[in-house]
């Protein structure tokens, strides 16, 4: 054993696995603080190079990278009401408010710090359970993921602002443009109006691009052209970390829930961080004493999902390494790196080339490590864009938003999906609709559909066949519950204002 | 480590050439220069498949064969239409090819495309693999004979198979297989699935029964313990693995079917530019870190040169007509 550790430890104490590591997490830091650039295409970017490298720096690349990148993906979120990735879209509203009032730097600290401690709670499960944890992943089926469908949209739920009505009416409109393209059972194409590209369906990423950068660019045009200065956000609040720490002595709890449940999330095949991110938050707002206050600028949902998005990307290791199959997009592309390194995933792995698998474990927990200077430097370069006029940065963000778009799909059709779902998003927003949901809507919409009618197929359109596994019984009493006690929440709610005007009828007579 | 410096600046100048070289460039390649600017391979399928992984193989030994860097793009969804349509309707001077795969000579019977294998200039084939009948180990099927007899005895909609969306390549394996046992083709439930990597996971978490997919897409459950290849849809057995008896020596059937992947180039295309870029895949096709990287893969190399591509592609269209008429996947 202290054999393997040892080689281990030799394969990644090379200088050349380190400055590959340090050279792909600036990379990865980069792309994912670009608005649309995803840790996937920072993963997909490196696998030519990684053709030309050993196995040990080929992973050390991949790992480093990924991580950063969904880190990252945090920085434009706060500055400028921008999910760098998907996965930072379910904080973005609180992080960028807290960074109107001042706290930028406890926002981007409390993220980088949490992200740390999620990504090594995450490797810590990935090397102490892997195996076991992959056996319980395994035995999800179609009736399982679609009640964890159901669980992700009844999020939208809890997620939603103060206006559960129109939260509801966003995430339908999400789940209605996630029907577009060819039918997921039937392979018969809806609503693509002759158009071959809109076979494909409404490609969230583009999706993303739209509904949260070009719309923030409208708004900043529009201020621009009355004249009004943009709410300035206020000057740096002292060092980076400066409060941090408090932050994270007050929510123990809430770093290893979310650390808990990314890592969980992350290990069910095709549930990576975006989805890890959207239920913790879901989860921390539920359980926390001040619901009320998030989406408002608070960092208790903060903590959460950042711990979660950073462990799921360990967790989605996991499944990839013991039975080859891909725990998100990102692990989809590390399989394929793996067989062509000649270390074919699967439990023989971990017999044939243990030295490997704890070299690749050595170097999850040194990028994580590396992730807080590299970090510190990224939001210090960050800060900088808050000094450019906004002139000059509307179109340059504009200028991102249409690369991020096309980078996607490689097409001019994810610009214009990009800029009708900005005016779309726009529209929206000034009407006191959130979209948030429409993006959840459109990442799970083909999800839950596509696990119903699998799971129809399989019982023969029995619906009890949806109870009948132990596991998915127990998710569905799950999502069951909630259900009902929303709906319990919305009937008290409303007999609560019949009741109050007859309390201020007796007030004004005393 | 300076290596490394360096193709990070190249990967970066890639994607901007892809930019700039996808819409800005005027046509001004010359045959006598081909290739004087960067390549586009597009793959019309994801990011880390089997295609996509073969694609990313052959671009890298291209570039260094023709001197100009290949940059891959996936175009994806549609179940292929998209990316095959981004092929063919590509400018034909030979900066822009794809990877054609057996979908091309299915979708147009479906109805999702107009596009054929008329659509291309063939430039050779370079791999087929046959699907295999994959179970659980916990199933209990000793072998092929075994479930055959299962399936015939059992009541029609109680097995369940999976392997790809309904009306794909592993579904028609399915079909074919189940017609040759003179069943209907859906005596076997087919639950349509996103890949082979679900549908495998389906079958080891109990959902699903049979799995007809490559042995490729098999391995890692097989070497796991937790799937078990009881035969192969091939007339004859895989060099990969060959202690795994075909459907005609243990299953009461001959029937046989391939997937293949092919590069073309839109319709069209210059004979000289044709040539040089085939020229360069035939000595690919033996090159050994192509045959060895195919071969950890799982995937089996079949090489056809240009001509006898383009005619395996039409051949494989009648082909695939009369299994989809066969399947009830072509209405009237």
């Amino acid at each position: 054993m202290t054999d393997i550790l040892l080689q281990a430890l030799m394969l990644v104490a090379d200088p050349r696995v380190l400055i590959t590591a340090l050279l792909a997490g600036t990379f990865g830091m980069f792309v994912g603080a670009m608005p649309g650039l995803t840790a996937t295409m920072a993963t997909a970017l490196l696998v030519p190079m990684t053709f030309f490298m050993d196995p040990i720096p080929a992973l050390a690349a991949i790992v480093s990278a990924s991580g950063m990148a969904i880190f990252a993906g945090d920085i434009p979120g706060a500055l400028l009401r921008i999910p760098g990735t998907p996965a930072s879209a379910a904080y973005v509203e609180d992080s960028h408010r807290l960074a109107m009032k001042g706290k930028l730097n406890l926002a981007l600290g409390t993220n980088l710090l949490v992200s740390c401690i999620g990504g090594l709670f995450g490797v810590a499960v990935l090397i102490a359970a892997a195996p076991m944890l992959a056996e319980f992943a395994l035995r999800f089926t179609s009736y399982e993921y679609f009640w964890l469908a159901a669980l992700g949209l009844s999020c939208a739920i809890f997620i939603a602002s103060a206006d559960p009505l129109k939260a509801g009416v966003a995430l339908l409109i999400g789940l209605a443009m996630a029907t577009v393209g060819l039918d997921p059972t039937t392979g018969v194409p809806r609503f693509t109006m002759g158009q071959v590209d809109l076979m494909a369906g409404v490609e969230f990423i583009p999706a993303m691009i739209g509904l949260f950068a070009l719309a923030e660019v409208m708004r900043g045009v529009i201020r621009l052209n009355h004249g009004s200065r943009p709410p300035a956000m206020p000057r740096g609040d002292g060092a980076l970390f400066k409060g941090v720490g408090g932050v994270i002595r007050r929510h123990p709890g809430n770093i290893a829930r979310g650390s808990l449940l990314g890592a969980l999330i992350g290990a069910l095949p095709g549930a990576g961080a975006d989805i890890a991110a959207w239920m913790s938050y879901a989860v921390s707002k539920r359980f926390s004493k001040t619901p009320e206050a998030y989406g408002t600028g608070h960092v208790e949902g903060l903590v959460d999902a950042s711990a979660a998005n950073n462990s799921a990307v360990g967790g989605a290791w996991i499944p990839a390494l013991v039975f080859g199959i891909p725990g998100d997009s990102v692990t989809a592309i590390v399989i394929g790196v793996l067989y062509m390194k000649g270390m074919n995933p699967g439990p023989t792995v971990f017999i044939q080339n243990p030295q490997l698998i704890y070299a690749v474990f050595m170097i999850f927990i040194l990028t994580t490590l590396m992730m807080v200077p590299l970090g510190w430097v990224a939001v210090k370069a960050a800060r900088q864009v808050l000094r450019v006029p906004p002139r000059v940065l509307l179109p340059v963000v504009l200028s991102f938003c249409i690369v991020g778009a096309f980078a996607m799909t490689n097409s001019v059709f994810g610009i214009v999906v990009m800029l009708a779902l900005g005016v779309l998003g726009w529209l929206l927003e000034e009407n006191g609709f959130p979209v948030a949901p429409i993006i959840l809507g459109l990442v799970l919409g083909g999800m839950f559909e596509r696990m119903f009618m699998t799971s129809m197929i399989k019982s023969g359109g029995d619906l009890g066949a949806f109870f009948d596994r132990p596991i998915a019984a127990t998710l569905g009493v799950a999502v069951l519950l909630i259900w009902g006690l929303a709906i319990l929440g919305a009937v008290r709610r409303m007999l609560a204002p019949a009741g109050r005007p007859l309390q201020k009828a007796g007030h004004s007579k005393n | 480590m300076t290596d490394f410096t360096n193709s990070t600046r190249r990967g970066l100048l890639r994607g901007a050439a892809a930019l700039a070289g996808a819409s800005l460039l005027p046509q001004l390649a010359w045959a006598a220069d081909y290739p004087s600017r960067p390549l586009t391979m597009i793959v019309p399928w994801g990011a880390g498949g089997g295609t996509d992984a073969t694609a990313r193989m052959i671009s890298a030994l291209l570039e260094r064969k023709l001197g100009q860097p290949v940059n891959v793009v996936n175009r994806t969804g549609g179940a292929g239409v998209v990316g095959h349509s981004a092929i063919a309707t590509a400018p034909a001077d030979g900066y822009t090819l794809g990877v054609v795969t057996v979908e091309i000579a299915m979708m147009h019977h479906m109805g999702l495309t107009e596009l054929t294998s008329a659509d291309y200039t063939p430039l050779g084939l370079m791999n087929a693999d046959s699907p295999a009948v994959t179970v659980s180990s916990d199933a209990g099927f000793a072998d092929i004979g075994a479930l055959t007899e299962a399936v015939k005895a059992s009541e029609p909609g109680t097995f369940k198979a999976s392997g790809t969306g309904q009306g794909g390549i592993w579904h028609l394996a399915l079909v074919g297989w189940l017609k040759s046992l003179g069943l209907a083709a859906d005596h076997v439930t087919w639950v349509p699935s996103e890949g082979s990597a679900p549908a495998m996971q389906d079958l080891i978490a109990g959902g699903i029964d049979i799995v007809t997919v490559s042995l490729a897409e098999t391995k890692a459950m097989v070497d796991a313990g937790r799937a078990v290849n009881l035969a192969l849809m091939s007339t004859e057995r895989a060099s990969s693995h060959p202690d795994l008896p075909t459907l005609t020596e243990g299953g009461g059937s001959n029937f046989a079917l391939a997937t293949w992947r092919g590069i073309a180039g839109p319709r069209d295309l210059p004979p000289e530019i044709g040539s040089t870029i085939a020229t360069a895949l035939s000595e690919i096709a033996v090159d050994p870190e192509f045959t060895e990287f195919m071969a950890s893969r799982g995937f089996n190399i079949s090489y056809l040169e240009p001509e006898a591509h383009g005619q395996m592609m039409q051949d494989a269209d009648a082909q695939m007509a009369d299994a989809m008429t066969a399947a009830g996947l072509i209405q009237g």
